[in-house]
Protein backbone atom coordinates (compact mmCIF):
# COMPACT_ATOMS: atom_id res chain seq x y z
CA UNK A 1 0.00 0.00 0.00
CA UNK A 2 1.66 3.53 -0.90
CA UNK A 3 2.34 5.77 1.51
CA UNK A 4 0.36 9.26 1.25
CA UNK A 5 1.76 12.54 1.60
CA UNK A 6 -0.60 15.10 1.27
CA UNK A 7 0.45 19.05 1.43
CA UNK A 8 -2.10 21.66 2.28
CA UNK A 9 -1.08 24.61 0.74
CA UNK A 10 0.50 25.70 -2.80
CA UNK A 11 2.47 28.76 -1.20
CA UNK A 12 6.68 28.77 -1.25
CA UNK A 13 6.83 25.81 1.63
CA UNK A 14 4.15 23.90 0.20
CA UNK A 15 5.29 24.36 -3.38
CA UNK A 16 9.27 23.51 -2.34
CA UNK A 17 8.25 20.62 0.28
CA UNK A 18 6.33 18.78 -3.32
CA UNK A 19 8.46 19.01 -5.48
CA UNK A 20 11.61 18.26 -3.59
CA UNK A 21 10.34 15.53 -2.26
CA UNK A 22 8.81 14.13 -5.88
CA UNK A 23 12.85 14.28 -6.60
CA UNK A 24 13.97 12.67 -3.28
CA UNK A 25 11.80 9.99 -4.28
CA UNK A 26 11.54 9.38 -7.91
CA UNK A 27 12.02 5.75 -7.72
CA UNK A 28 9.66 5.35 -5.33
CA UNK A 29 6.67 7.48 -6.70
CA UNK A 30 7.57 5.53 -10.28
CA UNK A 31 6.93 2.09 -7.97
CA UNK A 32 3.64 3.21 -6.37
CA UNK A 33 5.24 3.30 -3.39
CA UNK A 34 4.40 6.83 -2.28
CA UNK A 35 2.06 9.54 -3.18
CA UNK A 36 2.28 13.20 -3.35
CA UNK A 37 -0.68 15.25 -3.05
CA UNK A 38 -1.24 18.74 -2.91
CA UNK A 39 -4.13 20.83 -2.39
CA UNK A 40 -4.69 24.43 -2.54
CA UNK A 41 -6.68 27.52 -2.48
CA UNK A 42 -5.90 28.68 -6.36
CA UNK A 43 -4.22 27.29 -9.54
CA UNK A 44 -2.00 30.57 -9.39
CA UNK A 45 1.43 30.45 -7.62
CA UNK A 46 2.20 34.36 -6.61
CA UNK A 47 5.75 35.64 -5.59
CA UNK A 48 4.85 37.44 -2.64
CA UNK A 49 7.76 39.48 -2.31
CA UNK A 50 7.42 41.12 -5.64
CA UNK A 51 4.42 42.98 -4.07
CA UNK A 52 7.08 45.65 -2.38
CA UNK A 53 7.78 46.51 -6.27
CA UNK A 54 4.52 46.65 -7.13
CA UNK A 55 3.39 50.46 -5.87
CA UNK A 56 6.90 52.06 -7.16
CA UNK A 57 5.99 50.57 -10.72
CA UNK A 58 9.31 48.68 -10.25
CA UNK A 59 7.73 45.34 -11.06
CA UNK A 60 5.09 44.18 -13.37
CA UNK A 61 1.85 42.47 -11.82
CA UNK A 62 2.61 39.41 -14.60
CA UNK A 63 5.64 39.02 -13.34
CA UNK A 64 4.35 37.85 -9.99
CA UNK A 65 2.74 35.00 -11.12
CA UNK A 66 2.98 31.73 -12.49
CA UNK A 67 0.98 28.25 -13.24
CA UNK A 68 0.85 26.40 -9.91
CA UNK A 69 0.34 23.52 -11.71
CA UNK A 70 3.79 24.29 -13.85
CA UNK A 71 5.60 24.77 -10.81
CA UNK A 72 4.77 21.44 -9.52
CA UNK A 73 6.68 18.30 -10.72
CA UNK A 74 4.07 16.54 -13.08
CA UNK A 75 4.29 13.85 -10.61
CA UNK A 76 2.29 15.77 -7.68
CA UNK A 77 -1.74 15.25 -7.84
CA UNK A 78 -2.50 18.97 -7.63
CA UNK A 79 -6.22 19.98 -6.53
CA UNK A 80 -7.56 23.40 -6.63
CA UNK A 81 -9.85 22.61 -3.74
CA UNK A 82 -9.73 24.51 -0.03
CA UNK A 83 -9.21 22.31 3.02
CA UNK A 84 -12.21 23.10 5.16
CA UNK A 85 -11.59 20.70 8.09
CA UNK A 86 -8.48 19.16 9.21
CA UNK A 87 -8.87 15.96 11.49
CA UNK A 88 -5.46 14.83 12.53
CA UNK A 89 -6.82 12.07 14.91
CA UNK A 90 -8.40 10.22 11.68
CA UNK A 91 -5.83 11.49 9.60
CA UNK A 92 -8.33 12.93 6.86
CA UNK A 93 -8.95 16.48 5.26
CA UNK A 94 -12.16 17.22 3.88
CA UNK A 95 -12.39 20.11 1.22
CA UNK A 96 -14.72 22.82 0.03
CA UNK A 97 -16.25 20.38 -2.47
CA UNK A 98 -16.82 18.14 -0.22
CA UNK A 99 -13.86 15.39 -1.13
CA UNK A 100 -11.83 13.08 1.75
CA UNK A 101 -8.03 12.86 1.66
CA UNK A 102 -6.30 10.67 3.70
CA UNK A 103 -2.76 10.47 4.66
CA UNK A 104 0.08 9.16 6.28
CA UNK A 105 2.47 11.91 6.42
CA UNK A 106 0.60 15.78 6.22
CA UNK A 107 2.09 18.93 6.18
CA UNK A 108 0.27 22.07 6.77
CA UNK A 109 1.68 25.24 4.71
CA UNK A 110 -1.56 27.00 4.89
CA UNK A 111 0.45 30.65 5.72
CA UNK A 112 -0.88 33.83 7.19
CA UNK A 113 -3.73 36.46 5.72
CA UNK A 114 -3.71 40.15 6.33
CA UNK A 115 -6.42 41.51 8.62
CA UNK A 116 -6.71 45.10 8.22
CA UNK A 117 -11.23 44.42 9.07
CA UNK A 118 -9.99 43.67 12.96
CA UNK A 119 -9.15 47.42 13.62
CA UNK A 120 -11.97 49.95 12.85
CA UNK A 121 -11.67 51.75 10.01
CA UNK A 122 -8.64 50.42 8.90
CA UNK A 123 -9.78 48.72 5.70
CA UNK A 124 -11.48 52.59 4.78
CA UNK A 125 -8.71 54.50 5.59
CA UNK A 126 -5.14 52.66 5.17
CA UNK A 127 -3.00 51.48 1.86
CA UNK A 128 -1.12 48.49 2.05
CA UNK A 129 1.18 46.52 -0.62
CA UNK A 130 0.78 42.72 0.99
CA UNK A 131 -1.96 41.75 -1.38
CA UNK A 132 -2.55 42.57 -5.09
CA UNK A 133 -5.69 44.67 -4.57
CA UNK A 134 -3.76 46.66 -2.26
CA UNK A 135 -0.45 47.29 -4.23
CA UNK A 136 -2.55 48.13 -6.94
CA UNK A 137 -4.25 51.28 -4.66
CA UNK A 138 -0.84 52.51 -3.25
CA UNK A 139 0.57 52.73 -6.90
CA UNK A 140 -2.30 54.78 -7.90
CA UNK A 141 -2.08 56.35 -4.37
CA UNK A 142 1.83 57.26 -5.11
CA UNK A 143 1.38 58.46 -8.56
CA UNK A 144 -1.07 61.00 -7.42
CA UNK A 145 0.31 62.20 -4.10
CA UNK A 146 1.29 65.60 -3.95
CA UNK A 147 3.09 65.94 -0.53
CA UNK A 148 1.65 65.92 3.10
CA UNK A 149 2.05 63.70 5.65
CA UNK A 150 2.57 59.92 4.92
CA UNK A 151 2.57 57.43 7.78
CA UNK A 152 3.67 54.17 7.60
CA UNK A 153 1.90 52.08 10.26
CA UNK A 154 3.75 48.35 11.33
CA UNK A 155 1.01 45.99 13.28
CA UNK A 156 1.88 42.84 15.27
CA UNK A 157 2.01 39.78 14.09
CA UNK A 158 3.08 40.28 10.51
CA UNK A 159 5.22 38.66 8.34
CA UNK A 160 8.21 39.89 6.00
CA UNK A 161 9.49 41.52 8.89
CA UNK A 162 11.83 43.88 7.27
CA UNK A 163 9.46 45.14 4.33
CA UNK A 164 8.18 48.29 6.45
CA UNK A 165 11.36 48.94 6.64
CA UNK A 166 12.06 48.54 2.69
CA UNK A 167 9.01 50.56 1.82
CA UNK A 168 9.99 53.31 4.10
CA UNK A 169 13.36 54.17 2.44
CA UNK A 170 12.36 53.34 -1.07
CA UNK A 171 9.18 55.35 -0.24
CA UNK A 172 11.53 58.65 0.62
CA UNK A 173 13.84 57.89 -2.80
CA UNK A 174 10.41 57.42 -4.63
CA UNK A 175 9.13 61.00 -3.63
CA UNK A 176 12.68 62.52 -4.23
CA UNK A 177 12.23 61.04 -7.98
CA UNK A 178 9.27 62.61 -8.15
CA UNK A 179 9.67 66.24 -6.77
CA UNK A 180 7.37 66.28 -3.89
CA UNK A 181 10.18 65.00 -0.79
CA UNK A 182 10.66 68.45 0.14
CA UNK A 183 6.84 69.20 0.97
CA UNK A 184 6.47 65.16 2.53
CA UNK A 185 7.06 64.25 6.22
CA UNK A 186 7.39 60.57 6.97
CA UNK A 187 6.84 58.59 10.11
CA UNK A 188 7.02 55.34 11.30
CA UNK A 189 4.86 53.84 13.84
CA UNK A 190 6.38 50.50 15.43
CA UNK A 191 4.39 47.88 18.06
CA UNK A 192 7.34 47.86 20.64
CA UNK A 193 10.19 50.18 22.10
CA UNK A 194 12.36 50.49 18.83
CA UNK A 195 12.10 50.43 15.21
CA UNK A 196 11.87 46.57 14.36
CA UNK A 197 11.85 42.99 16.13
CA UNK A 198 15.52 42.52 15.44
CA UNK A 199 17.35 44.79 17.38
CA UNK A 200 20.61 45.22 15.23
CA UNK A 201 18.21 45.87 12.21
CA UNK A 202 16.64 48.40 14.59
CA UNK A 203 19.95 49.90 15.98
CA UNK A 204 21.23 50.26 12.04
CA UNK A 205 17.56 51.67 11.05
CA UNK A 206 17.83 54.59 13.73
CA UNK A 207 21.02 56.17 11.83
CA UNK A 208 19.35 55.40 8.58
CA UNK A 209 16.33 57.02 9.40
CA UNK A 210 17.98 60.10 11.32
CA UNK A 211 20.13 60.86 8.13
CA UNK A 212 16.99 60.98 5.78
CA UNK A 213 14.92 63.35 8.08
CA UNK A 214 12.52 59.89 8.77
CA UNK A 215 10.52 60.45 11.97
CA UNK A 216 9.48 57.79 14.03
CA UNK A 217 6.79 56.46 16.64
CA UNK A 218 7.07 53.80 18.96
CA UNK A 219 5.41 51.90 21.49
CA UNK A 220 2.36 52.16 18.48
CA UNK A 221 -0.31 49.81 18.46
CA UNK A 222 -3.17 50.46 16.59
CA UNK A 223 -6.24 51.06 17.95
CA UNK A 224 -8.58 52.87 15.24
CA UNK A 225 -8.18 54.83 12.10
CA UNK A 226 -10.56 57.36 11.73
CA UNK A 227 -10.82 57.74 7.34
CA UNK A 228 -13.05 61.18 7.75
CA UNK A 229 -10.55 63.12 10.07
CA UNK A 230 -7.49 61.05 8.31
CA UNK A 231 -6.01 60.28 11.86
CA UNK A 232 -4.88 57.55 13.26
CA UNK A 233 -4.76 56.14 16.93
CA UNK A 234 -2.50 53.95 19.41
CA UNK A 235 -3.71 51.75 22.03
CA UNK A 236 -0.81 53.79 23.50
CA UNK A 237 -3.42 56.54 23.26
CA UNK A 238 -1.22 58.36 20.39
CA UNK A 239 -3.29 60.34 17.69
CA UNK A 240 -1.18 60.45 14.69
CA UNK A 241 -2.62 63.45 11.69
CA UNK A 242 -2.20 61.49 8.36
CA UNK A 243 -2.50 62.66 3.93
CA UNK A 244 -1.16 59.10 2.89
CA UNK A 245 -1.84 56.01 5.82
CA UNK A 246 0.19 53.24 4.62
CA UNK A 247 -0.46 50.00 6.75
CA UNK A 248 1.04 46.56 7.78
CA UNK A 249 -2.02 45.52 8.80
CA UNK A 250 -1.87 42.59 11.58
CA UNK A 251 -2.20 38.67 10.48
CA UNK A 252 -4.08 35.97 11.24
CA UNK A 253 -3.60 32.36 10.15
CA UNK A 254 -6.12 30.29 7.87
CA UNK A 255 -9.67 29.89 8.54
CA UNK A 256 -9.24 26.41 8.20
CA UNK A 257 -6.81 25.99 11.10
CA UNK A 258 -8.93 27.61 13.46
CA UNK A 259 -11.86 25.82 12.16
CA UNK A 260 -10.36 23.12 12.66
CA UNK A 261 -9.21 23.90 16.38
CA UNK A 262 -5.34 23.59 15.41
CA UNK A 263 -4.60 27.00 17.04
CA UNK A 264 -5.63 29.82 18.80
CA UNK A 265 -5.18 33.00 15.52
CA UNK A 266 -4.88 30.19 12.99
CA UNK A 267 -1.28 29.33 14.20
CA UNK A 268 -0.21 25.87 14.81
CA UNK A 269 1.71 24.62 18.03
CA UNK A 270 4.86 23.35 16.68
CA UNK A 271 8.05 22.09 17.90
CA UNK A 272 10.86 24.62 16.83
CA UNK A 273 13.25 22.03 15.79
CA UNK A 274 10.90 19.00 14.21
CA UNK A 275 8.80 21.40 12.97
CA UNK A 276 6.33 19.00 14.08
CA UNK A 277 2.54 19.71 15.01
CA UNK A 278 2.85 19.04 19.28
CA UNK A 279 1.00 15.94 19.64
CA UNK A 280 1.41 14.50 16.55
CA UNK A 281 4.28 12.60 14.91
CA UNK A 282 3.09 12.30 11.42
CA UNK A 283 1.65 16.04 11.01
CA UNK A 284 4.71 18.78 9.62
CA UNK A 285 3.74 21.93 10.13
CA UNK A 286 5.71 24.70 8.12
CA UNK A 287 6.04 28.48 7.17
CA UNK A 288 3.64 31.34 8.29
CA UNK A 289 1.10 28.55 9.81
CA UNK A 290 3.72 27.43 12.90
CA UNK A 291 3.39 29.76 16.26
CA UNK A 292 7.01 29.22 16.31
CA UNK A 293 8.89 32.93 17.95
CA UNK A 294 10.54 33.13 14.69
CA UNK A 295 10.48 36.26 11.26
CA UNK A 296 7.41 34.81 9.37
CA UNK A 297 8.82 35.28 5.78
CA UNK A 298 9.76 33.39 2.79
CA UNK A 299 13.09 33.09 3.75
CA UNK A 300 12.04 31.24 7.19
CA UNK A 301 9.35 29.31 4.87
CA UNK A 302 12.04 28.48 2.34
CA UNK A 303 14.47 26.66 4.79
CA UNK A 304 11.96 24.94 6.91
CA UNK A 305 10.75 23.55 3.80
CA UNK A 306 14.09 22.18 2.93
CA UNK A 307 14.16 20.25 6.17
CA UNK A 308 11.06 18.83 6.10
CA UNK A 309 12.05 17.28 2.51
CA UNK A 310 14.86 15.77 3.82
CA UNK A 311 13.04 14.09 6.91
CA UNK A 312 10.19 13.26 5.02
CA UNK A 313 12.09 11.80 2.55
CA UNK A 314 14.30 9.68 5.05
CA UNK A 315 11.03 8.36 6.72
CA UNK A 316 9.42 7.22 3.73
CA UNK A 317 12.78 5.71 2.43
CA UNK A 318 14.64 4.46 5.52
CA UNK A 319 12.28 4.79 8.32
CA UNK A 320 14.46 7.57 10.14
CA UNK A 321 14.69 11.05 10.82
CA UNK A 322 17.13 13.14 9.23
CA UNK A 323 17.79 16.53 10.77
CA UNK A 324 16.05 19.56 13.55
CA UNK A 325 15.81 22.79 11.33
CA UNK A 326 18.35 25.73 13.37
CA UNK A 327 16.07 28.26 12.90
CA UNK A 328 17.95 29.26 9.88
CA UNK A 329 16.64 32.91 8.29
CA UNK A 330 17.90 34.99 4.97
CA UNK A 331 16.80 38.16 4.41
CA UNK A 332 17.66 40.57 1.75
CA UNK A 333 16.86 44.22 3.02
CA UNK A 334 16.57 47.28 0.18
CA UNK A 335 17.82 50.55 1.21
CA UNK A 336 16.43 52.64 -1.07
CA UNK A 337 15.79 52.07 -5.14
CA UNK A 338 19.26 51.26 -5.99
CA UNK A 339 21.12 49.92 -2.34
CA UNK A 340 20.63 47.01 -0.54
CA UNK A 341 21.71 44.70 2.66
CA UNK A 342 20.82 41.66 4.25
CA UNK A 343 21.03 40.00 7.42
CA UNK A 344 21.59 36.07 8.37
CA UNK A 345 20.64 34.74 11.32
CA UNK A 346 19.31 31.41 13.22
CA UNK A 347 18.14 29.93 16.85
CA UNK A 348 21.70 30.84 18.35
CA UNK A 349 23.54 33.49 15.95
CA UNK A 350 22.14 37.19 15.64
CA UNK A 351 21.97 38.79 12.35
CA UNK A 352 24.25 41.57 11.76
CA UNK A 353 23.36 43.97 9.12
CA UNK A 354 26.36 45.26 6.90
CA UNK A 355 26.79 48.81 5.02
CA UNK A 356 24.24 49.14 1.86
CA UNK A 357 25.67 48.52 -1.21
CA UNK A 358 24.27 48.40 -5.09
CA UNK A 359 25.67 44.78 -5.46
CA UNK A 360 23.12 43.04 -2.77
CA UNK A 361 20.22 45.28 -4.35
CA UNK A 362 21.15 43.73 -7.66
CA UNK A 363 21.32 40.40 -6.17
CA UNK A 364 18.00 40.87 -4.63
CA UNK A 365 16.66 41.77 -8.11
CA UNK A 366 18.48 38.94 -9.11
CA UNK A 367 16.48 36.45 -6.57
CA UNK A 368 13.28 38.22 -7.79
CA UNK A 369 13.74 35.92 -10.97
CA UNK A 370 15.76 33.01 -9.80
CA UNK A 371 12.68 32.51 -6.99
CA UNK A 372 11.34 30.18 -9.43
CA UNK A 373 14.25 27.81 -9.09
CA UNK A 374 13.61 27.38 -5.47
CA UNK A 375 9.82 27.30 -5.65
CA UNK A 376 10.75 24.22 -8.04
CA UNK A 377 13.15 22.58 -5.19
CA UNK A 378 16.08 23.47 -7.63
CA UNK A 379 18.04 26.32 -5.50
CA UNK B 1 -12.22 30.22 34.36
CA UNK B 2 -8.94 32.19 33.37
CA UNK B 3 -6.62 30.47 31.46
CA UNK B 4 -2.64 30.97 31.04
CA UNK B 5 -0.87 30.47 27.63
CA UNK B 6 3.28 30.35 27.80
CA UNK B 7 5.30 31.81 25.02
CA UNK B 8 8.71 30.46 24.89
CA UNK B 9 10.79 32.60 23.28
CA UNK B 10 13.53 32.08 24.55
CA UNK B 11 16.46 32.55 21.75
CA UNK B 12 13.83 34.30 19.50
CA UNK B 13 15.66 37.15 17.72
CA UNK B 14 12.71 37.87 15.39
CA UNK B 15 10.03 39.75 15.88
CA UNK B 16 11.17 38.99 20.04
CA UNK B 17 9.37 38.37 22.98
CA UNK B 18 7.50 41.73 23.14
CA UNK B 19 6.28 41.15 19.65
CA UNK B 20 5.27 37.61 20.07
CA UNK B 21 3.20 38.82 23.40
CA UNK B 22 1.10 41.63 21.41
CA UNK B 23 0.25 39.01 19.38
CA UNK B 24 -0.60 36.40 21.70
CA UNK B 25 -2.48 39.08 23.98
CA UNK B 26 -4.69 39.23 20.18
CA UNK B 27 -6.16 35.59 20.66
CA UNK B 28 -6.70 35.47 24.57
CA UNK B 29 -9.88 36.36 26.90
CA UNK B 30 -9.40 39.40 29.00
CA UNK B 31 -8.68 37.74 32.59
CA UNK B 32 -6.48 35.28 30.84
CA UNK B 33 -2.50 35.07 31.71
CA UNK B 34 0.23 34.90 28.70
CA UNK B 35 3.98 33.61 30.22
CA UNK B 36 6.65 34.99 28.19
CA UNK B 37 9.82 33.04 28.24
CA UNK B 38 12.76 35.11 27.25
CA UNK B 39 16.46 34.96 27.04
CA UNK B 40 16.60 38.76 26.24
CA UNK B 41 17.03 40.82 29.52
CA UNK B 42 15.92 43.64 27.88
CA UNK B 43 12.13 41.79 28.41
CA UNK B 44 12.34 42.49 32.27
CA UNK B 45 12.00 46.29 31.48
CA UNK B 46 10.01 46.89 28.13
CA UNK B 47 7.42 44.26 28.45
CA UNK B 48 6.34 46.06 31.99
CA UNK B 49 6.86 49.15 30.45
CA UNK B 50 4.83 48.26 27.84
CA UNK B 51 1.95 46.97 30.17
CA UNK B 52 1.74 50.21 32.16
CA UNK B 53 1.65 52.17 28.35
CA UNK B 54 -1.78 50.18 27.47
CA UNK B 55 -2.93 48.74 30.64
CA UNK B 56 -2.20 45.36 30.94
CA UNK B 57 -1.41 44.20 33.88
CA UNK B 58 2.21 42.79 34.81
CA UNK B 59 1.81 40.18 37.25
CA UNK B 60 5.70 39.57 38.00
CA UNK B 61 9.04 38.79 36.78
CA UNK B 62 10.63 35.77 37.65
CA UNK B 63 14.47 34.95 37.04
CA UNK B 64 14.61 31.25 36.38
CA UNK B 65 17.47 29.29 35.49
CA UNK B 66 18.77 30.59 31.97
CA UNK B 67 16.03 32.97 31.32
CA UNK B 68 13.16 35.32 32.40
CA UNK B 69 9.35 34.83 33.01
CA UNK B 70 7.40 37.66 32.37
CA UNK B 71 3.31 37.12 33.24
CA UNK B 72 1.30 39.23 31.55
CA UNK B 73 -2.67 39.52 32.24
CA UNK B 74 -4.88 40.51 29.86
CA UNK B 75 -7.27 43.51 31.28
CA UNK B 76 -9.27 45.19 28.73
Amino acid sequence: MAKQVLIIGGGVAGTIIANGLARQTRSELAAGAVTITMIGDTDKHMYQPGLLYVPFGKMRESELFRDQRKVLDKRIAFFVDPARKIDVEAKSVTTASGKTFTYDYLVIATGSRIRPDTIPGMSEGAHWFYDLDGARKLRDALNAFQGGKVIINVNAPHKCPVAPVEVTLMLREFFIARGVMDKTEITYTYPIGRLHGLEPVANWAVPEFQKHGIKSETFFNTKSVDPEARTITSEEGVTLPYDLLITIPPHSGAQVITDSQLGAGGWVPTNKQTLLREGSDNVFIVGDTTNIPISKAGSTAHFEADTVVDNLASLLKEQRWSRNYDGKVYCFIETGLTTGTYIMFNYTTPPNPGPPSAMVHWLKLGYNRMYWLSARGLL
Amino acid sequence: MSEKVIVDARGAFCPGPLMELIATLKNVAVGDEVDVWSTDKGSVTDIPEWCKKVKHECVGVVEQQGYWSVLVRKAK
